[in-house]
């Protein structure tokens, strides 16, 4: 499987390497409450640059939660959350996709009725400049505009190997197909932190080889760092360079997948503990 | 043999009035229609004029639609109101200009209430929620535009004579042109703009997906201020045209009711779609009163753009340029 080959390359600058920078995210002492339901408490948090983070945990540990704190859907009770050296704890979700963090969303979030090439453009809004006018005459620079970032576009498109379905409506594909245009939608914005609600759920062996793959080759290929929820230990294991477990809204293991994996907490978690 | 004559001839005296009500409907029309040209012509013009009116009043219904998928009930209220502001600050010795502006601002102020008042609390709700909320926007305006502008029927005169001249025997209304005119520009300036233009992208993805939306970056706030002012805008000069045309006064409002059949035609997501479906409509409803309507005894024109409406509901129901709904189970 060339994913474990790839992995060793990489684990290696991740952890180690970026400990001593300034981490390119770093969420301190969260606490997010919705009434009574305490979704997280005290969850801290370090992601450094061009590593691929994965965020374990059984259901209603919270994962989301802290996705959707970070993407500013939420925003914390208590806690800081610093992206590149600024302090974002208050943003708005399309402020913060304009600091770049893009995202993808646990039950797809397309745009049913828009091909897949608008959707993906989409993606580029950000990166577009109005030209009230001339942008109405799609003439100068505007036409040049649409045409360099449709250009842009079309790497992602061939990247990603969806150019078979550039003119379907997002709508009408498969499950995984979708799950992949998202992906190439949160590429377009070129994002540093790409954050993924679960990118394999629901999808059959193969689809999840191919999307193992395809993270595996954003992050070569970009250089992007990468946030990702995974229920699939074995995906889990495969491609990230460090896991955060969560359980009942805590933090309760940080480390390498390894250690994560053999961590009494972790096993505690999923597996019920029995109280002697 | 005295029965033979009469078998074969039963079946035609039988069969008269059935050819004859083809030739009515299928040959005659076209036979009137060949045979005077001018008129024809003058018939047609008057079907276009009409129909971009309705394509500009369908256009705010459209534009709407697209940026929230909310159908926005109170349009034409919104024709009325912005009609009433104009013509009771013209009343008021403001010159046209002035007015002209003014109303333009109060337009784009409602915008921002609604966007605060209305759509922003009602964020991801159901979209039959927002259309309650529009249905009440609807009565809002309307009795805020009478408490603020009186009820009584106004006169809007716009400088624009309502009278005819006549280019190689073909009679034109002054108005008319210039109302046909001022919508085919307008119609055609927003359809580029939001077909082409990163608004226009940003505008379809908010209607498809608010939560998605805002992960790419769009605001939507912004988006929904910017619609909503668009909206009024078109409002505005669909207000101006059929006030001019026949008096600002409540029934002004209706003309939304006119522009249903249009978006069901058209289809309720597309620029091109309300434009096409007005022309479509226009010419229909004219040429069909008056080549057809002497068949059933005229008043065509008051039922055809809704049976039309009705048909496209049977066989196409996303309308000609309308988006397919799409649902996978």
């Amino acid at each position: 499987m060339p994913v474990t080959a790839q992995e060793e390359e990489i684990a290696a600058p991740g952890p180690a390497g970026g400990a001593g920078r300034e981490p390119l995210l770093r969420v301190e002492g969260i606490s997010v409450n919705f009434g009574a339901v305490q979704a997280l408490s005290d969850v801290s948090l370090d992601i450094h640059r061009g590593e691929i983070v994965a965020i374990i945990g059984p259901n209603g540990a919270g994962k989301t939660t802290l996705l959707n704190v970070i993407s500013g859907f939420y925003h914390p009770q208590r806690g800081r959350i610093v992206f590149d050296g600024k302090d974002r704890t208050q943003l708005k979700p399309f402020e913060v996709a304009e600091l770049g963090i893009a995202r993808t969303f646990q039950n797809v979030a397309l745009f049913k009725g828009m091909t897949v090439l608008d959707n993906i453009m989409t993606g580029r809004l950000l990166k577009m400049r109005g030209h009230f006018l001339l942008d109405a005459l799609y003439w100068g620079p505007a036409r040049r505009q649409e045409l360099e970032h449709r250009a842009a576009v079309e790497r992602i498109i061939d990247f990603l190997e969806i150019q078979a379905i550039r003119k379907t409506p997002a709508g009408r594909l498969p499950y995984g197909l979708q799950k992949r245009v998202e992906l190439a939608r949160a590429l377009a914005a070129e994002p540093q932190l790409l954050l993924l609600d679960e990118p394999m759920a629901g999808m059959n062996v193969e689809e999840k080889e191919d999307m193992c793959r395809f993270v595996l080759d954003v992050h070569d290929e970009f250089g992007t760092t990468i946030a990702l929820i995974e229920h699939d230990m074995s995906v889990v294991m495969d491609i990230s360079d460090r896991v955060v477990a969560l359980d009942y809204g805590r933090k309760i293991a940080e480390g390498i997948p390894d250690a994560v994996r053999t961590d009494r907490a972790v096993i505690d978690a999923y597996l019920g503990v029995a109280h002697d | 043999m005295p029965c033979a004559p009469t078998a074969p001839s039963s079946t035609p005296i039988s069969g008269w009035p059935m050819i004859e009500l083809l030739r009515g409907v299928l040959v005659a029309p076209f036979a009137d229609m060949a045979g005077n040209l001018t008129f024809l012509t003058e018939v047609l013009f008057g079907g276009v004029a009409a129909g971009l009116m309705y394509s500009l009043v369908a256009l705010g219904f459209v534009l709407i639609f697209k940026a929230s998928g909310v159908f926005n009930f109170a349009q034409g209220v919104m024709v009325l109101f912005s009609a009433l502001t104009l013509v009771g600050l013209m009343e008021k010795g403001v010159p046209v200009p002035i007015a002209l502006a003014l109303t333009l601002l109060t337009m784009v102020a409602l915008a921002f209430v609604i966007e605060r008042v209305v759509l922003r609390p009602l964020v991801n709700q159901e979209p039959i929620i927002l259309f309650m909320a529009t249905i009440g926007l609807n009565f809002f305006l309307e009795g805020f535009g009478e408490m603020a502008w009186g009820a009584n029927v106004k006169k809007l005169d716009i400088g624009i004579p309502d009278t005819s001249f006549i280019v190689r025997g073909v009679q034109v209304n002054r108005l008319e042109l210039t109302a046909a005119l001022t919508a085919a520009v307008l119609v055609g300036i927003l359809a580029v703009f939001f077909q082409r233009t990163k608004i226009g992208r940003a505008l379809r993805a908010v209607a498809d997906d608010h939560e998605a939306a805002l992960s790419i970056g769009i605001p939507l706030k912004t988006i929904w201020v910017i619609v909503w002012s668009v909206a009024g805008l078109v409002a505005l000069v669909a207000g101006i045209m059929w006030g001019a045309k026949s008096g600002v006064q409540f029934s002004l409002s209706l003309i939304a009711l006119k522009s249903l059949p249009v978006l069901i035609l058209g289809g309720f997501t597309s620029v091109p779609g309300a434009i096409a479906g007005g022309l479509i409509i226009g010419v229909g409803e004219k040429l069909g009163e008056v080549y057809w309507g002497p068949l059933v005894g005229g008043a065509i024109e008051n039922w055809f753009a809704y049976v039309l409406a009705l048909a496209f509901l049977l066989v196409r129901p996303q309308g000609l340029f309308g988006e397919k709904i799409i649902e996978r189970v």
